[in-house]
């Protein structure tokens, strides 16, 4: 049997394959990451977007759509892909396919583009209490990356250049448009860029960590999302969590979609 | 479940928490859908097929300001919503 999950998120789609397979009489699933990341061209509606990477990650993984069983989609954008036979909220996909990376997790932090969560996950990976930030961009992935054309650099070359400094300067502005103002104040006051590039990243991770405070930190803390890629953010978020170690799974950004394609295996949803 | 809806800005924290595992077993009637004079609250099906309460999408960035008049600055001394809940799912952060 081979299920399907598809996260529409903000910014690309993920899909992910599951496999259940019989190994030594006994079964076992196996997960394969086929589908690309597409990002949006303006010309591409979600809708075109969500069929281009499914065929492309059917294509990639050399299997056919009848081979599919199931189909279960999540994300922002997860209403709009008219082939799932169910959607979940990217809040319950999290945790599910976090707890099925890390069997010990019991925070799962959640930072995309468009947004990040405190999840608390009981161990079959259901959402026991989460919280999320419906209003601010602050506590986003999107917000680092606007940051870092501030600073004229890459999202790659930002969150080294964190790790660069230990210089701790407090962002007062919660919001995003502000902020990018007090990074144009401190760029003119010839303040380093990886001091920069830490602040904000710090602010970051105090913005997500104020929603992972109202659930609770309990240890196993995983963190999923694109924002696993940025080393800066890791080592902020794991200073504002006052936590030793944050579990960071292989392909961060999929773990949502491996959530939808493990409730499609189920028939949960 | 305890779900909380809503958001942290400049001006301070705004939650409305709901605890679903009491709501799949209401004993209020769901009296919480016409306690709210703004009809913030809607019954969804949530990702493990309960029918449990949720704020309504269009009103989980507004919070601090639609929950205003039913503050004591509106003349309450309790709140409708948490009050017409009585099995005590509904919370407020502020």
């Amino acid at each position: 049997m081979i299920t399907a999950g598809i996260d529409m998120g903000s910014r690309t789609v993920k899909v992910v394959f599951l496999e259940e397979l019989k190994v030594d009489g006994a079964p076992q699933l196996r997960w394969g990451v086929k589908g690309k990341h597409i990002m949006f061209p303006e010309d591409l509606d979600p809708d075109q977007a969500a069929d281009k990477a499914f065929e492309d990650a059917l294509k990639g993984a050399g299997i056919s759509r009848d081979q599919i069983t199931r189909v279960v989609s999540t994300g922002s954008g997860r209403k709009q892909v008219k082939f799932a036979n169910a959607d979940i909220t990217e809040v319950g996909a999290g945790a599910r396919g976090a707890v099925f990376m890390c069997p010990t997790a019991k925070t799962v932090v959640d930072v995309g583009a468009e947004e990040g969560r405190g999840v608390k996950a009981n161990a079959e990976g259901k959402v026991v209490d989460f919280a999320g930030n419906e209003k601010c961009a602050a506590g986003a992935g999107a917000f680092a990356e606007s940051m870092s054309r501030a600073l004229q650099l890459s999202l790659k070359d930002f969150g080294e250049a964190s790790l660069r400094s230990d210089k701790t300067i407090p962002m007062n502005a919660q919001c995003t448009v502000f902020a990018e103002s007090e990074v144009v104040s401190l760029i003119h006051s010839a303040t380093p860029k990886e001091d920069i590039a830490k602040a904000v990243l710090d602010a970051v991770a105090s913005r997500v960590c104020a929603m992972v405070r109202r659930v609770g930190i309990e240890d196993d803390v995983i963190l999923i999302g694109g924002m696993v890629h940025n080393p800066g953010f890791v080592q902020s978020l794991k200073g504002a969590l006052g936590v030793d170690k944050v579990h960071l799974p292989d392909m961060p950004e999929y773990i949502s979609a491996l959530g939808a394609a493990l409730i499609a295996a189920d028939g949960d949803a | 479940m305890i779900a909380n809806y809503g958001y942290k800005d400049g001006s301070g924290e705004y939650y409305i928490s709901i605890d679903t595992d009491k709501c799949t077993s209401c004993t209020a009637g769901r009296a919480c859908l016409t306690a709210c004079p703004k009809e913030m609250f809607e019954i969804i099906t949530d990702d493990y097929d309960d029918e449990v309460a949720a704020v309504k999408q269009s009103f989980r960035r507004t919070l601090a300001f639609d929950c205003t008049g039913c503050k004591p600055a509106g003349g309450y001394t309790s709140l409708p919503c948490s009050t017409a809940c009585t099995p005590g799912a509904i919370k407020h952060s502020w």
